[in-house]
């Protein structure tokens, strides 16, 4: 690597001595310890709790139920449809049904046990397309079908499309569930205020202003009641969103009942059994294309698993709907995905939020064309991959942002050698009986940030100190992705100096504004952009300080680098530590506020159409790899992985988040599978819910790409989620390439090897109370 | 039921009373509040609990309080000598080893672990010494290029 572009992490100190606390860690005076009781049953009314038997118990200081929570009942990210305490009735496994708070962990499971719940069971969903059926009840009362979102998108006409190719394919994938897994659990202390009715509240947090408002609505308080203190964050991928406000609720309730701080740690099982999943997808891909493999026509129908919750699966279904069909050029298109209300537990954000499944769909799709139309899919790609100026299935324009999908894949493919390989492979599995050796590609175009979501803006306050030092605080948060050291570098760049010179103020409600959610790989994009912003603010309140001094007649003339200030036209300079010295006596306000608002965005609801993303980023990956047709083990030996970020500010992280990613993608493509059965998980701890260790796969090799974009802080843009959707889709094609045959689901597991399916008993469509 | 347990920890003499079913981990983490050695699954599959007790890499979180008796055991908070990061601590930080660091506790004292019987390993004993312990964020490779590092360093 180039050492040059090595930065030093600037929270890796406190990570590697056991100093940075996470929620975990913390404790408080006269502090009590929580535990959630969960539903007996998927599906089930509450007639009635009894906990008196456990208010018994010594060490026992309260137990609460929906009864206690003092505003409204429900949260929701898009809709208020999610209880934190079930009320009435328990919609799946995961529910929480009452708390405790007690001494100690182990009083708390005690009076756990002591509870009393008499339930009634009611019919119970757990198959998308049972719950489809006009005659399944309705699980959701507060909607009008099982049916809770449908995203349809269209353009031209498939019909004609259809008429018009030369061969037509249709085909069905399924995706699984799947767990976020970081290894901190969720964690949570609710400390009641000195005022009135408020409360602070430390955690693993990703979104802290979206928990705000979910823990404020239901306290029944202002948002400024609610303090949220983000604690050091071991990982959350997407999965400590919505799920930390349902706990943040469930600890608040908690701590005003017992009027103490109230921490609550779950354990891995809890974490498993309570929090939202990657969407199961069912995938139906009709494609139209002509001799000369140019694609005319596109029809893509899916289905999305959501669990007894919405949460946020409009967003993630409506990103599927936007990039269904790939990066390719597409005249006739109709897209329709619905998300499905099931008893299942209930899906959410997960790093790629939507992509991963149809990416698989897609590029599986496309190899397998190629196939039938006797080239290689890297051919088919070329023809209606995007280029500059391509229009998307939503008639968007790609402009104003560099068009890099040829170039990733030209990387990727020289880097990997994939063309000899393929023909290296051919003769070794010619030869070998037991092992069978495959390379397969894949490829994608993401929009970057929230697009047409809904509102995109963000904040960041940058404080020069009179020493030259610096504070930030920004409105996105540090998740494990090393957001603080690039928001840092950003700074630093302005003033010309090093990023040691920064630190990053712990997150809190109370001290910045709300910037919305850390999710959609949007922080270096746009928090970076604000970061930006405010720096630039107070270097030039710096730059009219020194003016005299440096005896400028422009401020235009001063510039900031290696940590000195300087006039370019005498060359005189001083210190970056003088020149804030000086403005710091002169009476400037050497601390601002930078504020990023996106570009517009727009989308037609009714028909799918519109600019979905300001910009976009494009990536390549490429898995080489051995199958044992024996055992069905796949062992990927090589990993490719080449991504467009614009600018690679943090390159040692940008390293970090492509490693990471791509070994995540393996996990969603050869092993990870949250095992529902009948709602209820069975795998609920790391010894049957695998994910990689370091022994699982052979190396990688990222390939960064820097076309810098102009709405980004430098030309920086989005990496994070690009590089998890990728993988599964390579490495069937990969699998294919080495076995001649295809697969339809993931993960594809030992037994798909083998047996051509999966061994897995099969869940009920549904049960009868 | 309370016990007695005498050990050493980071160098440091303990002498503590403490109830019989806690596991090592709690005592370290409640009893000493030494907190940097973290709990991910309490079932010895993730190895963020690693610690080294009597030369020896172990889950904390699979050893009962009492067996810590006249043991000598090393955590994180160890590492650090009067101030400055051990060659490992900052390679790992150099390097792109940490991210969350929720890991980053255990996969130090597993790699400590390996360091001190074996200083110089190659990247397969070394996938080996760290293959139980998870880390969702790295996809590993900076952690294993930070120990190999590390090991050359010794040399």
């Amino acid at each position: 690597m180039d050492e040059k572009r090595n930065i030093i992490r600037i929270d890796g100190y406190e990570k590697v001595t056991g100093r940075a606390k996470y929620c975990g860690d913390l404790y408080f005076d006269r502090m009590l310890y929580g535990k959630i009781l969960r539903s007996k049953y998927a599906h089930a009314k509450i007639l009635n709790i009894n906990y008196e038997k456990a208010l018994e118990i010594k060490g026992v200081h309260g137990v609460v139920t929906s009864w206690d929570v003092p505003g409204e009942k429900t949260i929701g990210a898009i809709r208020f449809d999610h209880f934190p305490f079930a009320t009435d009735k328990a919609l799946y496994s995961g529910d929480g049904i009452a708390a405790v708070a007690c001494e100690s962990e182990e009083i708390c499971d005690r009076a756990l046990e002591a509870i009393n719940v008499e339930y009634e069971e009611l019919p119970a969903i757990f198959d998308m397309f049972e719950a489809m059926k006009k005659e399944s009840p309705i699980i959701k009362e507060e909607f009008d079908s099982n049916i809770l979102t449908h995203y349809p998108l269209r353009k031209g006409n498939v019909e004609q499309g259809f008429k018009s190719s030369d061969l037509i394919l249709e085909r069905e994938f399924n995706t699984q569930f799947v767990e976020h897994a970081y290894i901190e659990t969720e964690a949570v202390i609710a400390v009641p205020g000195e005022a009135k009715d408020c409360y602070e509240i430390y955690g693993s947090i990703q979104c802290p202003h979206s928990t705000r408002k979910g823990v404020a609505r239901t306290m029944g308080v202002p948002l400024k009641n609610i303090r949220i203190i983000q604690a050091n964050m071991g990982g959350a991928f997407g999965g400590k969103d919505d799920s930390m406000t349902i706990l943040a609720v469930r600890a608040c309730v908690l701590a005003k009942k017992t009027n103490r701080p109230v921490k609550v740690v779950y354990s891995r099982e809890e974490s498993i059994i309570d929090t939202y999943k990657r969407h199961p997808y069912n995938l139906k891909y009709k494609i139209g294309v002509s001799k000369d493999g140019k694609i005319q026509a596109m029809k893509v129908l899916m289905y999305a698993d959501s669990g007894a919750y919405l949460s946020m699966t409009p967003f993630v279904t409506w990103r599927s709907v936007v990039q269904a069909t790939g990066p390719y050029e597409v005249e006739n298109v109709e897209t329709d995905i619905y998300g499905i209300a099931t008893n299942n537990p209930y899906t959410g954000a997960f790093r790629g939020f939507g992509s991963p499944q149809i990416i698989y769909a897609q590029e599986s799709l496309m190899d397998e064309v190629a196939e039938k139309l006797g080239m290689d899919g890297v051919e088919l790609r070329r023809i209606n991959g995007y280029k500059q100026g391509s229009t998307t299935a939503s008639c968007q324009k790609l402009e104003g942002h560099k068009v890099s999908l040829m170039e990733a894949m030209d990387k990727v493919i020289e880097k990997s050698d994939y063309f000899n390989k393929k023909e290296e492979f051919k003769i070794y599995n010619a030869k070998s009986e037991r092992f069978k050796k495959g390379i397969g590609l894949s490829c994608s175009f993401r929009g970057c940030s929230l697009g047409a979501e809904g509102t995109d803006a963000t904040g960041a306050i940058v404080s020069v100190q009179a020493d030259g030092s610096i504070y930030i605080l920004a409105g996105l948060a540090e998740n494990g992705q090393g957001l603080k050291t690039t928001f840092s570098k950003i700074a630093a760049d302005v003033f010309g100096i090093d990023v040691s010179n920064c630190s990053y103020l712990p997150q809190d409600t109370g001290f910045i504004a709300d910037g919305g959610p850390t999710v959609a790989s949007r922080s270096t994009l746009m928090g970076g952009s604000a970061v930006k912003l405010g720096a630039e603010i107070v270097r030039d309140r710096i730059k009219d300080s020194v003016k005299k001094t440096l005896e400028a007649s422009s401020l235009d003339d001063i510039v900031f680098e290696n940590g000195k200030v300087i006039n370019i036209k005498n060359k005189k300079e001083i210190e970056f530590k003088k020149a804030c010295e000086i403005a710091y006596f002169d009476g400037k306000n050497i601390t601002a506020y930078g504020w990023y608002k996106a570009p517009d965005v727009y989308w037609d609801e009714e028909i799918g159409q519109g600019p979905a993303y300001f910009t976009y980023v494009y990536g390549s990956q490429i898995a080489e790899l051995t199958v044992d047709t024996w055992t069905g083990k796949i062992f990927v030996d090589n990993a490719y992985a080449a991504h467009d970020v614009g600018n690679a500010i943090n390159y040692t992280g940008t390293l970090g988040q492509i490693y990471g990613g791509v070994v995540q993608g393996m996990g969603y493509g050869l092993f990870e599978e949250v095992d529902v059965q009948d709602g209820f998980i069975k795998n609920t701890n790391l010894d049957e819910y695998f994910i990689p260790t370091v022994k699982d796969f052979g190396n990688i090799y990222p390939i960064v790409i820097e076309n810098p974009d102009k709405y980004g802080p430098s030309g920086g843009k989005s990496l994070g989620e690009p590089t998890i959707e990728l993988m599964s889709s390579a490495i069937n094609n990969a699998v294919s390439n080495a076995m001649g045959k295809r697969f339809y689901k993931i993960p594809i597991d030992l037994e798909t090897i083998v047996t051509g399916k999966q061994l897995k008993r099969k869940q009920k469509r549904g049960s009868e109370a | 039921m309370i016990i007695h347990i005498k050990f050493k920890v980071n160098g440091v003499d303990y002498d503590i009373k403490t109830e019989n079913n806690k596991r090592l981990l709690d005592v370290l983490r409640d009893d000493l509040r030494l907190t940097g050695t973290k709990e991910g699954c309490g079932i010895g599959e993730c190895g963020a609990c690693t610690i080294i007790m009597d030369g020896e890499a172990v889950n904390s979180c699979m050893v009962l309080a009492g067996r810590a008796n006249n043991t000598e055991i090393m955590t994180v908070e160890g590492l650090e000598k009067d101030g400055e990061l051990s060659t490992l601590q900052d390679n790992f930080v150099k390097m792109g080893a940490v991210q969350c660091g929720f890991c980053t506790p255990g996969m130090l004292m597993s790699a400590k672990a390996l360091l001190m019987k074996n200083p110089d390993p190659t990247v397969e004993e070394i996938k080996e010494a760290i293959a139980g312990n998870l880390c969702r964020c790295t996809g590993y490779t900076q952690i294993v290029e930070a120990i190999k590092k590390t090991g050359e360093e010794n040399r």
